[in-house]
């Protein structure tokens, strides 16, 4: 993986998937080995993501790695009218690694083929977010003890959360059946839903969050906003249906684990946060130990230092 | 009827006849080709009466032979096209246009956020569907639909 830049989960093979959780388990045993010690990573935030850096630059921090970048593209060049095709070309230069997130869909691409170094993408707009895709295939999978057969619940808004729809075709790869609980509004779009017809896989939907979820393995909570509505009067209606509560827990699975990409609003009710089925809060540090991973294989650094 | 295209048109000694191009789409398929920056003899007629497209345009260019690869390139915008292989004033060989894997640099993204659409990048697509064609972008990776495409 030396080199490559991580634009699109679609880019990493399932045997590549898989050796980047492995890895992740070794830094989560160990998330301090000063591996970067001597790397300038840039973090260019072309618009804020305060968890997303947070965890870039923890991760780096971690393994000793410097940081320089911004994290608000109004204190950069691009106020000045600056090309991201420029800030990229003077960038690469700077730094071993660029981590970008950037309002415009498909910039991640464009910027891997202009840098000389490896790109990883932290969000291009509504498209792709993969290393929020694979640190939530990290959560699942050592909550579950495997990836494979499992039952995943999304509730929420599956029509424009891009966390859902890369979890799923990520998730699509290893025989999983999905039941997608929404409103009307905000159901799973007919392409998503044709991309399992076509695997052979089994998805449900419901419009109702009710004692189905007794079946999860996986209840995966997404936040509904507000400016996805075009009626107001809509999204009163429908704010307060999708919420899950300590006491709709009960029937739940042993096994059953709750995820979140964060920020929270109000989906998940604050009683929940001390049931031990509450997993959004770990599921956040999993992203460190994630992109501890990625980044040391993509530096190519891990065959370096096998002793790791 | 073929001595009516004949008439409007003029043959040629060597070269290619590109016939059944939809006439509103005339420029685009000569703009694709690089036929307005050659210096071949070219000669075309538009607005010809054709039973298939109502109106169809016709190019005739001297001493050019396209190779497939080029010739697909139009397939976007004259999917019907059909290329005649003159050499000496004889039809040796008869063409179809295919609709390529890969689209570069002809159709626009439909994607209003595309980074297509803000800096100056060459589009890349892949072709997901043949019949009625749709494009993904290499980029955003949204679909453009053939009603929704537009060439650059």
């Amino acid at each position: 993986m030396k080199n490559r830049s991580l634009v699109s989960i679609d880019d990493f093979s399932t045997e590549e998937i898989l050796r980047i959780l492995d890895l992740t388990e070794e830094f989560e045993r160990e998330p301090t080995k000063k591996l970067l010690e001597g790397k300038v990573i840039a973090t260019l935030f072309f618009e804020p993501s305060t968890r997303t850096r947070l965890s870039f630059e923890s991760a780096i921090s971690r393994l000793g790695g410097k940081i320089i970048g911004f994290s608000d593209s109004s204190s950069s060049s691009v106020s000045k009218g600056e090309t991201l095709n420029d800030t990229i070309r003077m960038v690469d230069k700077y730094c071993d690694l660029i981590v970008m997130r950037h309002p415009i869909e498909g910039s991640a691409r464009y910027a891997s083929e202009i840098s000389t170094v490896p790109v990883i993408n932290a969000g291009d707009g509504a498209n792709q977010h993969p290393t929020q895709t694979l640190l939530d295939l990290y959560s699942i999978r050592k909550t579950q003890g495997t990836l494979d057969n499992l039952n995943i619940f999304m509730v929420g808004d599956l029509k424009y959360g891009r966390t859902v729809h890369s979890l799923m075709m990520a998730m699509s790869r290893w025989n999983t059946t999905f039941n997608f609980i929404a409103p009307e509004e905000l159901k799973m779009p007919d392409e998503f839903k044709l991309y399992l017809e076509n695997l052979g896989l089994k998805y449900y939907e419901h419009n109702d969050f009710t004692d189905i979820i007794s079946k999860a393995d996986i209840i995966y909570m997404t936040r509904v906003q507000k400016e996805r509505f075009s009626d107001p009067i809509e999204y009163e209606k429908v704010k307060n249906v999708y919420v899950l509560r300590n006491s709709m827990l009960k029937n739940t699975k042993p096994n059953m684990r709750i995820l979140h990409p964060l920020p929270r609003v109000n989906e998940i009710h604050t009683d929940v946060d001390n049931n031990p089925k509450a997993y959004y809060f770990e599921q956040a540090l999993n992203g460190v130990y994630t992109r501890q991973a990625i980044l040391c294989s993509l530096l190519g650094i891990i065959k370096e230092r096998t002793e790791l | 009827m073929k001595e009516t295209k004949q008439m409007s048109v003029s043959a040629i000694q060597d070269g290619t006849v590109i016939d059944h191009v939809p006439a509103r789409n005339l420029f685009k398929v000569i703009q694709i080709l690089g036929l307005d920056r050659i210096d071949n003899q070219i000669t075309f007629g538009t607005n010809l009466e054709s039973k298939k497209l109502g109106r169809k345009a016709i190019i005739k260019i001297s001493g050019v032979f396209f190779e497939d690869e080029d010739i697909n390139r139009i397939a976007l915008v004259a999917p019907d096209a059909k290329l005649n292989i003159i050499k000496d004033y004889e039809v040796v060989e008869k063409k179809v246009v295919v609709v390529p894997d890969n689209i570069v640099g002809i159709a626009k993204c439909m994607n209003p956020k595309c980074i297509t659409n803000f800096e100056s990048v060459t589009t890349r697509f892949k072709v997901v569907s043949k019949k009625n064609v749709s494009l993904k972008c290499h980029y955003c990776e949204k679909i453009t639909t053939q009603e929704n495409m537009q060439i650059i």
